[in-house]
């Protein structure tokens, strides 16, 4: 176990750092010891069942939940002191269906942040958000009302707003759970693009593919199961302590295995 | 006459923006909870001779306080605080109208409104109201967006949501309680909500949105007048059952994008 004080002796490029962290809600713990480190241009995947604690951890990350007990560094601050610096897209958008946007609206507020209360935009402004939709695909429907488009769609929005923002650390919650096949292949290049110019990403996913697309990868289960390089730790054994049932391909004559927990979670 | 429809549409285009927020947000509850809240304020403030501006202002004060008050300090959900004091503010109202027979004329104007007996002094609030409401709307129309959009987004992208959301509270508020005045502290909440829902199904745009509410308020004004001039019935009334009407009626008329807009929910 490392001493407390090695979190304010990390310089501010080690960018996201989790130190004996106890996360949850209103005092109550739903995930206790979460330890992590995060460094600029890499990503970490949070994998686990509905309930797990990932979204916890998101939230604690951004700011919107405070952690419990331990510490959390963002950025060489605590969560919440980097609007400028953080991207955040959050589950659940029930509001797309009912709001009178269009698309454009929406990922025009990815440049609020910068643009504070009364900035105007500019053309360079314009020039990101064109960008963003034409990165997610979507750049032909830029007038279209949000509410006609399918959940899909609607999330390729959401994610075109979180790359207007130009973060240095974006934190995703299941950012792929309403695509298609090209729209995850479409995601998962836009990760590397993202990561390659430096940005750090957080992602919560069931998706174990894509968890092993990132440098790092955390299973948890109301506690953390394992954390580490994803290719290491994403093993039958720690995915069945997560998920409790687990599909083995076993080559193409033996077909599908499939090993089961006996227990579900608590 | 000209004095009421003045000030009809000034209530109007107070509550075609504040009614786009509460449809938008959700928050209908709680305007409904605001305009039931002062009644008690209003009768103590006529009770001991104030102005019932006074008394609504002190109980949407103490609506609010309490709420945010009860949400804070227990797990109980923000409807359950909303819903105690709207019955323990309205009873309160009743208790204090019982004890006293001589104000009832007053209380069925601070429900109803007396757009017809409005006095220039309450025109100048009014516009003064709704000035407010506009200015402070423009001022922070991005993070009322975000706040539409996703609280949590306002949150992260360094809005203070709870500020904006009090911020929002006090402008729905100020259009309760100067508006009891035209159409009533029992009306105004039609006021906020119909015009607004009309819009919400026509506008694709939030503005816009605003100017088709401001727009179906200030028709139901005139045409409330109107209908209640020539056939002799209550004034506010007649205004919010236009309203209402016209609502339904583009809500029929615009009834197939609807449909559509129900699919999505299931796909």
């Amino acid at each position: 176990m490392q001493p407390t004080s090695r979190i304010q002796d990390t310089n501010s490029s080690a960018c996201v750092i989790a130190h004996n962290l106890d996360i949850g809600y209103q005092g109550e713990i739903i995930v206790p010891q979460v330890n992590f480190e995060l460094t600029c241009g890499e990503s970490l995947a949070l994998v686990g069942i509905n309930g797990s604690g990932k979204t916890t951890l998101l939230k604690t990350i951004v700011g919107l939940l405070p952690p419990i007990k331990g510490e959390i560094r963002v950025l060489g601050n605590p969560p919440g002191k980097n609007p400028h610096q953080l991207a955040y897209l959050s589950q659940f958008h029930d509001s797309g269906f009912i709001l009178p946007l269009r698309v454009k609206d929406v990922v025009q507020m990815g440049r609020f942040t910068e643009k504070g209360l009364f900035g105007r935009m500019t053309p360079m402004d314009e020039d990101i958000i064109t960008t963003s939709l034409q990165r997610m695909g979507i750049e032909d429907l830029r007038d279209t009302p949000l509410r006609l488009l399918s959940g899909g769609q609607q999330q390729r929005v959401y994610m075109a707003q979180v790359l207007a923002r130009q973060a240095d650390l974006i934190v995703l919650d299941e950012p792929t759970s309403s695509l298609d096949a090209s729209g995850r292949e479409l995601f998962s290049r836009i990760m590397d693009e993202e990561r390659n110019r430096g940005a750090m990403l957080v992602v919560a996913t069931h998706d174990i593919q894509l968890a092993a697309e990132c440098n790092q990868a955390m299973l948890l289960a109301h506690e953390v199961v394992a954390v580490g390089p994803g290719k290491e730790i994403l093993t039958p054994e720690a995915l069945l302590k997560t998920f409790g049932i687990v599909l083995l391909y076993q080559g193409e004559d033996k077909g599908i295995g499939i090993i089961e927990r006996e227990h579900g979670h608590n | 006459m000209l004095n009421a429809l003045l000030a009809g549409v000034l209530v109007s285009i107070a509550c075609g923006i504040i009614g786009t927020f509460i449809v938008l947000r959700g928050l209908a509850f709680i305007g409904d909870a605001l305009a039931h809240g002062v009644l008690p304020g209003i009768a103590l403030a006529l009770l001991f001779g104030f102005p019932g501006i006074l008394g609504a202002t002190v109980g949407a004060l103490v609506m609010i306080g309490g709420i945010s008050l009860i949400t804070r300090r227990s797990r109980l959900s923000s409807d359950t605080a909303i819903g105690l004091l709207f019955v323990g503010m309205l009873a309160l109202g009743v208790v204090i109208v019982s004890r006293s027979s001589s104000f009832s004329g007053d209380l069925v104007r601070v429900l109803f409104g007396e757009i017809l007996g409005i006095n220039p002094g309450a025109l100048v609030i009014q516009l003064v109201a709704t000035l407010v409401i506009l200015v402070t709307v423009i001022i922070c129309a991005r993070p009322f967006l975000m706040l539409c959009f996703s609280p949590e987004q306002a949150q992260v992208a360094g809005f203070s949501a709870s500020l904006y959301h009090n911020i929002m509270l006090a402008l729905v508020a100020i259009t309760v309680i100067t508006s009891f005045q035209t159409v009533g502290t029992l009306l105004v909440f039609g006021m906020l909500l119909a015009p607004a829902g009309a819009g919400a199904l026509v506008a694709r745009r939030i503005q816009t949105m605003m100017v088709w509410a401001a727009g179906f308020g200030s028709i139901s004004v005139y045409l409330g007048l109107l209908v209640s001039y020539h056939f002799n019935l209550a004034a506010g009334a007649s205004i919010v059952l236009v309203a209402t009407l016209i609502f339904f009626m583009v809500f029929f008329l615009r009834s197939r994008p609807l449909s559509t807009f129900g699919s999505h929910h299931i796909g």
